[in-house]
């Protein structure tokens, strides 16, 4: 087993910005002194009391944390087996666990003398937290969201718009996610001076993964405590949903090292991943490559084409993950799994009927595979999902796939 | 000594400046961007610098952008690029060929395998927009034994404490980036650009040709003037992209040869 080899799963990255041989800093020279600076500014940071104090009294006042980690009763009695229970990120403000992320960032680049900040956007989550966070901080916000999510997610959109940001829709490539994070890096490369770029989830560039992952680790350290003040002893499995990666890597970070704990990463499945390539499970239907700034696994063709999954849920519908998720399946310390659109809608809906709870649809792939195993586990396994997101967002795409006429 | 090296001994010989085009392979097809290809070292080019089209172009503006998407949609793939270089080899084993484009094609290909395939093709260096010198180990160093040129990007933010890395593993010529920003956009500006060129022949034998933002023959020259030569893509992919004939693609070439020439 490779636990025997190594003495913490938490070590990583290397000082190249390495977990293993994935990520790494694969950018244009022109980005390369302001990745280094960041890098130093980031290093500082972390270990800065007072940086810390100002996060610790963001997250609690302006986002609500901690987030409750909540008994979800009526599910376990439903499936009939282990204990379930919800890590409710979905009540932070902006919905999502994405504005635990963009909080930092943004301190960070006010630390940097940065003015003007963007962000790449799927469904619009991220973009929703970084033009909140900016409004609040005064600083000038510019989103990159794919033509077709613009269409799609026309809520959130509005929302951003509301908040002061520029919304830009992009039509360059396919006009997807991963065109928004192209056109993202264009605009950073051409706006170096002012510009800082706040990366959604646990990839890009060293020291984006490690960076992201930190801010996002608030979710697994509340968990920890919780669940050792409402069990008195550590969950024994743990599972999030991943698109790129950072709610997953944010509750997974903190038990990396406790090997008791089994540790689930759910990949969107789409139309399920023995079809053509209508998914986004990067681990379990790509391999390794470089996008973005970083080695990891991707969709792409035998020519080293990137390749356009599909999911559902346009907050999981990226070719790539984060390089440390890449990592700990290598290592075989995490497990990774697909959950079909199917599957994740009809999860979605259970939720509501049971605990009256909406959730958005990227935990509803988590959930999909927490109704899949729970039965056959026994009654004192304790399971812990990450419920990252809420689904006011979704309703409309929910909709539409249940035949449902919003108009009538 | 590549191709390169001996083009630049020949230049400077000669008291000429280096004009270095850059076409994308396969677009709009395979069959009209060999035919480009064959006519530009009698337009005047020096050195053919041929893209190799990627999915996630990042340091791309549009024009170049949708140029991959023609050669790409036209069945482009890595290989039929490094035949298309073979084949131009057959008739031409003097004009100097760099293959510019992104990491991940090459390194699905697997990095030895590619070194020894565009080696037999004929080509002469490489210029990997995502490999920065940080990465040297992946492809810069392997590629430089393999006998290819490993060409740099130095760009107006390589401070001078970087610069010195930034040249360590170039080899051919450096390539300086005139303007913080994407392929066809802002234009280059000769007052900018002469002090950034010093700067880097300073701590520097090779070569510097600027790229970025040139795009007519005024512009080539006096870009030209303050450097060893220059780079134009935007420009004459443009053309292409708008379906004019070969021979007028090769006109406007020729005319943008003859004002770094001038120079």
């Amino acid at each position: 087993m490779a636990e025997d080899l190594i003495n913490s799963f938490k070590t990583g990255p290397d000082e190249n910005g390495r977990f293993g041989i994935f990520g790494g800093r694969f950018v244009s020279e022109t980005l390369m002194p302001l990745i280094l600076e960041l890098e130093a500014q980031y290093e500082h940071a972390k270990t800065d009391a007072s940086f810390w104090a100002q996060m610790d009294d963001l997250w609690k006042h302006y986002v609500g944390r901690p987030s409750p980690l909540y008994y979800a009763e009526r599910l376990t009695e439903h499936l009939g087996g282990a204990k379930i229970y919800l890590k409710r990120d979905e009540l932070n403000h902006t919905g999502a666990h994405k504005i635990n992320n963009v909080l930092g960032q943004i301190l960070l680049a006010m630390r940097m003398g940065k003015t003007r900040i963007i962000a790449e956007t799927g469904a619009g989550q991220h973009g929703v937290a970084t033009a909140t966070v900016c409004a609040r901080f005064g600083l000038k916000c510019v989103v990159y969201m794919g033509a077709t999510d613009v269409e799609r997610q026309a809520p959130n959109v509005f929302r951003m718009r509301l908040l002061g940001a520029e919304v830009v829709p992009v039509t360059s490539g396919r006009g997807t996610l991963k065109d928004a994070m192209n056109d993202a890096l264009r605009d950073w490369v051409t706006n170096v001076r002012d510009t800082f770029y706040c990366i959604g989830t646990v990839a890009g560039p060293h020291p984006y993964p490690a960076m992201v992952r930190d801010f996002q680790s608030i979710i697994g350290k509340e968990t920890r405590e919780q669940i050792m003040e409402r069990e008195g002893r550590l969950p024994d499995t743990i599972i999030a949903a991943i698109g790129g990666g950072s709610n997953a890597m944010g509750l997974f970070y903190p038990f990396l090292d406790d090997t008791s704990v089994r540790i689930i990463g759910v990949e969107a499945g789409g139309k399920g991943v023995n079809e053509k390539m209508e998914h986004c499970a990067s681990l379990t239907g790509g391999r390794p490559g470089v996008l973005h700034g970083n080695r990891t696994y991707l969709l792409q063709d035998d020519d080293g084409q990137i390749l356009e999954g599909h999911s559902i849920s346009a907050g999981l519908d990226y070719p790539g993950i984060g390089p440390e998720h890449a990592w700990l399946h290598d290592m075989g310390r995490a497990e990774y799994v697909s959950i079909t659109d199917t599957e994740a809608l009809e999860a979605f809906q259970l939720c509501c009927a049971l605990e009256g709870i909406i959730p958005a649809l990227e935990p509803s792939h988590a959930l999909a595979h927490v109704i899949k195993i729970a039965p056959v586990l026994p009654k004192d396994h304790l399971l812990v999902m990450n419920m990252c997101g809420r689904g006011d967002k979704d309703i409309f795409t929910v909709a539409r796939h249940l035949g449902f006429d919003m108009k009538a | 000594m590549t191709r390169i090296d001996a083009k630049f001994v020949e230049l400077k010989a000669a008291g000429k400046k280096a004009f270095v085009a850059y076409i994308m392979a396969g677009d709009p097809d395979l069959e009209t961007s060999f035919q480009v290809m064959q006519g530009l070292p009698r337009a005047g080019v020096d050195i053919i610098e041929l893209g190799m089209p990627f999915t996630d172009p990042m340091a791309d503006g549009p024009t170049i952008q949708l140029a991959g998407q023609r050669a790409l949609d036209s069945g482009q793939t890595l290989q039929k690029t490094l035949d298309m270089v073979a084949e131009f080899r057959e008739a031409d084993n003097t004009t100097p060929i760099v293959l510019m484009g992104y990491y991940n094609p090459i390194y699905n290909r697997g990095v030895d395998r590619f070194l020894a395939d565009a080696r037999a093709a004929g080509i002469d260096g490489l210029i990997v927009v995502d490999l920065p010198p940080e990465e040297d180990s992946e492809l810069c160093i392997p590629a430089q034994k393999a006998g290819l040129n490993f060409i740099r990007l130095a760009t107006p933010t390589t401070d001078d404490k970087r610069l010195p890395k930034v040249l360590q593993n170039t080899s051919g010529f450096v390539y300086y980036v005139s303007i913080t920003g994407i392929t066809g956009a802002a234009a280059a500006q000769a007052g900018d650009v002469a002090p950034e060129v010093a700067r880097i022949k300073a701590q520097t034998d090779l070569p510097v040709i600027v790229g970025f933002g040139i795009t007519t023959p005024e512009a080539a020259e006096t870009i030209a003037a303050v450097a060893d030569g220059c780079v134009v893509g935007s420009a004459i992919v443009k053309l292409i992209g708008e379906g004019k004939p070969v021979a007028e693609v090769l006109d406007r070439v020729a005319a943008l040869a003859g004002g770094a020439h001038r120079a």
